[in-house]
């Protein structure tokens, strides 16, 4: 009898300390709503480069350019599948020999990943889908700054290199746990990581390449109308999937983008409705709405919508400046506004996350929580980005111009970059 | 040369693109059942005009015009003219203008008709 009962102790006490054991294990476990919302997202992200990107692009290029330039976005996606399946995604969140800034080689391939690998709640595949389409929007962006001019061939070989040498290493520092993510710099939804990445690359190759001989007018702002809208929609994937999650602070960072949105929009609008061309444009408030969506996405998991509000005025005053004026003092040709958009729009962003963090919201405090710290922090990751990027984007262009011309012959950017580099044109 | 001496006019308008339609209304009306129209770019005292975008600014020197090309006979050419000048006419820049001048044969593609018959 008493054996009978010192059996039961021993079989409860190894439950009851089991169930222990699993509690503080917390094994991660497949959710489904967070899984549906992240799958939801990818293709929303995806969407924003094609046909987002390619739209709104294609419609700010002169008549003879609209092939090239949507066949330069659409290309892109597919480049950066590739490079992100071989290596993006295993530098970009593996752990490495020279971790605070680069992952390691052991998901080259995507090696190990299978249908039950688990990222948090939602499968590993998801994961990579979902980082995949941010990926593909960065190199995307850069585009913009050489169309009409860029040689198709020099353009392909710098997007292999970018993705892997400069992309990579930057998600890695941000989200990856690399240095940036050490000392604790606040990016949301990739602020850093994709449009002060892509604005500066954006910047140096425009400066490298130089400037179109002859720049004409949009072929069709209804296009981009069409492509910015898409942008807008596919930003909730982009800000509200980046809480991995369904849960409170998707909603916030989706309430928070819309408002910073409107906000920045109208502006932009506003500021060119009484400067000296007098006219609320269409595409006025269309480049208001995209600085505005680059200017919240740092900051969305952490803000209140009052926080979004100022940092979209900010965003929509400051980036109509710098396309309209600092650009023009400084006389480099960004064709379409890559770096006054989304390098001057991820500064401001990256900036005031700093200022208008809350900690209720997302965990951690700005300075208007007295926490002025974090704007220090802030301003490392934005020098860490730009310099990297600008040293690294330099040095690509002129390793693929040992090899290739990087622009198009002054003949074929006459005559037009559809006809000359692709045989078709939109007639 | 047989169309030697022929009285026949062409009138080619050059008119704002929202006239068009209300030229050739008027031009039905007094028993014009013939017109060419063309869509056409050019300037002339209007010159071009001014765009902006994201505060660059961008010259058009061309603006989109329509061409109206009628045949006509001597008698209902005067006629023709006036008409199109009145309905195309709103008095500010850019009204464009009308050319004349003489044709010397016209045949009617299916008939194989000549001359005042064929317009």
């Amino acid at each position: 009898m008493m054996k009978l009962f010192s059996k039961i102790l021993i079989i409860g006490a190894v439950l009851l300390f089991s169930t222990a054991l699993y509690a503080a294990e917390k094994k991660p476990v497949l959710n489904a709503g967070d899984t549906a919302w992240m799958l939801t997202s990818a293709l929303l992200v995806l969407m924003m480069s094609i046909p987002g990107v390619a739209l709104f692009y294609g419609g700010l290029v002169g008549r003879k350019n609209i092939v090239s330039t949507v066949t330069q976005t659409f290309t892109i996606a597919c480049i950066v599948t590739i490079t992100w399946y071989v290596l993006g995604y295993s530098i970009t969140f593996t752990e490495g020999t020279y971790n605070s800034i680069v992952g390691g080689f052991s998901k080259a391939f995507l090696n190990g990943i299978g249908v039950a690998a688990l990222q948090g709640t939602i499968p590993e595949t998801v994961f990579v889908i979902y980082q995949l389409t941010f990926a593909i929007i960065t190199a995307a962006l850069i585009c913009g700054a050489v169309v009409e001019r860029i040689n198709f061939g020099a353009l392909f070989f710098f997007i292999i290199l970018w993705s892997i040498l400069v992309y990579a290493p930057i998600g890695h520092m941000v989200w990856g746990g690399g240095y940036l993510a050490e000392k604790g710099v606040l990016d949301f939804a990739g602020g850093t990581v994709v449009h002060i990445n892509s604005g500066v690359a954006a910047l140096v190759a425009a400066i490298v390449l130089g400037k179109r001989k002859s720049p004409v007018r949009p072929n069709n702002v209804v296009l981009s109308l069409i492509g910015g809208s898409l942008l807008w929609v596919g930003w909730f994937g982009f800000n509200a999937g980046s809480a991995v999650a369904a849960n409170g602070t998707a909603g916030m960072a989706m309430l928070v983008t819309q408002v910073a949105t409107a906000t920045a929009a109208l502006a932009w609008m506003i500021l060119e409705w009484f400067s000296s061309e007098k006219k609320p444009s269409l595409l006025g408030i269309l480049s208001g709405a995209i600085a505005g969506l680059v200017a919240i996405t740092p900051a969305a998991g952490f803000v209140t919508p009052s926080g979004a509000f100022f940092i979209g005025l900010a965003a929509g005053i400051i980036c109509y400046f710098a396309c309209t004026k600092i650009k023009k003092a400084l006389g480099y040709d960004d064709s379409l506004d890559v770096f006054g958009i989304h390098g001057v729009g991820g500064i401001v962003g990256a900036i005031l996350t700093g200022v208008f963090a809350v900690k209720a919201v997302g965990g951690a405090s700005g300075m208007i929580e007295g926490n002025g710290g974090q704007v220090t922090l802030q301003l490392l990751g934005v020098a860490v980005t730009v310099i990297y990027t600008a040293i690294m984007t330099y040095i690509i262009l002129k390793f693929v111009g040992l090899f290739t011309k990087l622009r198009a012959s002054d003949e074929h950017e006459r005559s037009g970059l559809d006809l000359s580099q692709h045989g078709e044109q939109v007639s | 040369m047989v169309y030697e001496g022929s009285s026949m006019k062409l009138i080619t308008a050059i008119v704002k693109p929202e006239q068009a339609d209300n030229v050739k209304r008027a031009l039905s009306k007094i028993g014009v059942h013939g017109l060419t129209m063309t869509e056409v770019k050019g300037y002339g005292r209007q010159k071009g005009h001014t765009e902006f975008y994201r505060g660059s600014e961008y010259e058009v020197a061309f603006l989109p015009k329509t061409k109206l090309e009628v045949a006509v006979s001597s008698k209902n050419f005067k006629k023709v003219l006036d008409t199109i000048q009145k309905t195309a006419k709103t008095g500010k820049i850019g009204d464009g203008k009308i050319f004349v001048t003489s044709l010397s044969a016209v045949v009617r593609i299916r008939t194989g008709e000549k001359g005042e018959k064929a317009i």
